[in-house]
């Protein structure tokens, strides 16, 4: 069951974007966030070790709900709108952090 | 300070930085307007992204012809100022305002810079507040306002803020399941507070128009509540909470949006050296201006961004706050006038304000009994039980709270301490038996958003 329900607005064009290497569907206009909750539960994994996230503030503010660009660039789900083709990560492609045992 | 070509800057686009940005080009100037989101109108009036369909009435309900006038203004500026969208403003110093768009920093020296830059959400942890599914209150709103969804299948609305009532009714009206409305301060708050709130008689309607249209749905709202934990393994499965009085209870949700009123986005403020004083009515810090928006030499303040008073005072202050920023530029005596009954306006409208922090009190107490396993700071991961260790070293003298974030972490996360400052605060106090505003509040520093490294070796 995906977190975001759509109530509305949702006759907009189908917009296909990758997440870790999975097709997600979504509509013109999302969100990364919109994209990523209307089609699952979590956005990110906390760094240190307790559970998922998926985001909090919505409005930019918390940084919270980072992902990752193709190109390894770091982008802010809530803040960023989503365009057909583009590709991302939940998980840090380059330098996963690691938890004191 | 008169000068032929005076460099002035605003930065924010919603209600008080677009009335602020009219009033300056009325009076001949050509400001440069700077905002992060990529269309005008702040979060109140946020506009919805290209596509979308739904009419303003729809969208902001009893304010739409405000909203309206908001953008109507504004689309008819944006020719005769220097407006730049999707921008930050990440730091002040020196009289030079650093921004950054598309990863390129622009510094921006400036001879007056009006600072309209709204609020974020005012939040308390409790137990598994960071779980997926728990949002602020004013996320909530925005996910529906501008996405057209609710971010979650089956809601709790939790906390004390006039947004509580609002939000649960806009999710109930766009067809979300509201399990219950959980207002964490009791219902006699709010029968003391209404001598205040009649001074602004229509919003003081609407309230209770909002409040009577959630009985008629039949959503179940309680008063005097204390949320006990959120539950859930992976994301939210439900939410225990304490009646007044009574055991605990538990409520399946899938979600929960709670909030505690606003604070304001006084990060520029601070490294604009603004002076901050402990507000004991707003219990928070707040940089102080004048009523007229004078907050030192060449800044000045507007809107919730200085004291939270709503939109409608937003617009009431940007406009005014114009209005000291020519005079003081020696364009002349500005409006008089104008000015007296702006201000005659704008103190009606903090009156109001001033009852509404009354009608939903900050729920101190919430902090102080927090267990000390539970996540105050989100981005660092640090425990209410580490936050009160922190403040135990021996040091003499107590220890305030940049010296508990040297020893802990707090706020010294991704956030900046948005999220955390005032509730480590709270902790930091009770620990020690002193009053919150004893201990201080949590230093500004740029930038005051996460940029790139590389975006400022560029530079």
């Amino acid at each position: 069951m995906p977190q975001f329900v759509r109530l509305k607005e949702k006759s907009r064009p189908r917009v296909t974007i990758t997440v870790d290497g999975a097709t997600v569907e979504a509509l013109e206009g999302d969100t990364l966030l919109t994209a990523l909750l209307t089609n699952g539960r979590r956005v990110r994994e906390s760094e240190f070790g307790d559970g998922a996230r998926a985001g909090f503030c919505v409005i930019g503010a918390c940084q919270d709900c980072w992902v990752w660009m193709d190109g390894g660039e770091r982008t802010r789900a809530c803040t960023t709108y989503i365009a057909e083709g583009m590709t991302i990560f939940t998980h840090n492609p380059e330098w996963p952090w690691t938890t004191p045992a | 300070m008169a000068m032929d070509d005076p460099r002035v800057v605003v930065v924010g686009a919603g209600p008080a930085g677009v009335r602020a940005a009219e009033a300056l080009v009325k009076h001949g100037l050509r400001p440069l307007v700077i905002d992060e989101a990529p269309l005008s109108g702040g979060q109140i009036y946020r506009r919805p992204p290209p596509g979308f369909r739904r009419t303003t009435k729809e969208l902001y309900g009893f304010e739409a012809a405000k909203a309206e006038a908001i953008h109507r203004t504004f689309d008819g500026l944006t020719d005769v100022i220097d407006y730049r969208p999707r921008t930050l403003a990440w730091n002040v110093q020196d009289r030079v305002l650093y921004t950054a768009c598309d990863d390129v920093v622009t510094p921006v020296s400036f001879d007056a810079l009006l600072l309209a830059t709204g609020a974020t959400d005012r939040v308390l942890p409790f137990p598994g507040w960071t779980l997926p599914g728990v949002y602020t209150m004013g996320g909530s709103q925005v996910a529906l306002k501008h996405q057209g969804c609710a971010v979650g299948r089956r809601m709790v609305f939790l906390g004390s803020t006039p947004l509580l009532y609002l939000v649960a009714y806009q999710y109930a009206r766009a067809g979300a399941e509201v399990a219950a409305v959980l207002d964490t301060a009791p219902f006699s708050a709010k029968v003391r507070a209404v001598p205040k709130l009649l001074s602004n008689t229509s919003m003081f309607v609407k309230g209770l128009y909002t409040m009577a249209a959630l009985h008629r749905l039949g959503v179940a709202i309680e008063h005097g509540v204390r949320p006990v934990a959120v539950e859930g393994d992976d994301a939210v499965a439900g939410l225990r909470y304490r009646r007044r009085g009574e055991g605990e209870v538990r409520i399946d949700c899938d979600a929960v949006a709670f909030g505690f009123g606003l604070r304001p986005e006084s990060q520029l403020a601070d490294l604009a050296d603004c002076d901050f004083r402990f507000d004991p009515v707003f219990h928070q810090w707040l940089p102080q201006c004048a009523d007229d928006g004078r907050a030192g030499e060449g800044i000045y303040l507007a809107g919730d961004g200085a004291r939270i008073g709503g939109a409608d005072a937003a617009e009431v202050s940007g406009e005014l706050a114009a209005l000291s920023l020519i005079e003081d530029l020696g364009g002349g005596p500005g409006d008089k006038a104008r000015s007296v009954e702006l201000s005659r306006r704008l103190s009606s409208l903090v009156r109001f304000q001033a009852g509404l922090a009354g009608a939903f009190p900050w729920p101190a107490d919430m902090a102080r009994s927090l267990p000390d396993n539970a996540i105050v700071c989100r981005c660092e991961r640090v425990t209410a039980g580490e936050v009160r260790q922190a403040v135990q070293r021996p040091l003499g003298g107590g220890c305030e709270i940049n010296r508990a974030k040297a020893f802990s972490r707090i706020g010294m996360g991704r956030c900046q301490g948005r999220f955390c400052g005032l509730s480590s605060a709270e902790i930091s106090a009770a620990a020690q038996d002193r009053d919150i505003s004893s201990v201080g509040r949590l230093r500004g520093a740029g930038p005051v958003k996460p940029i790139k490294l590389a975006t400022v070796l560029d530079e």
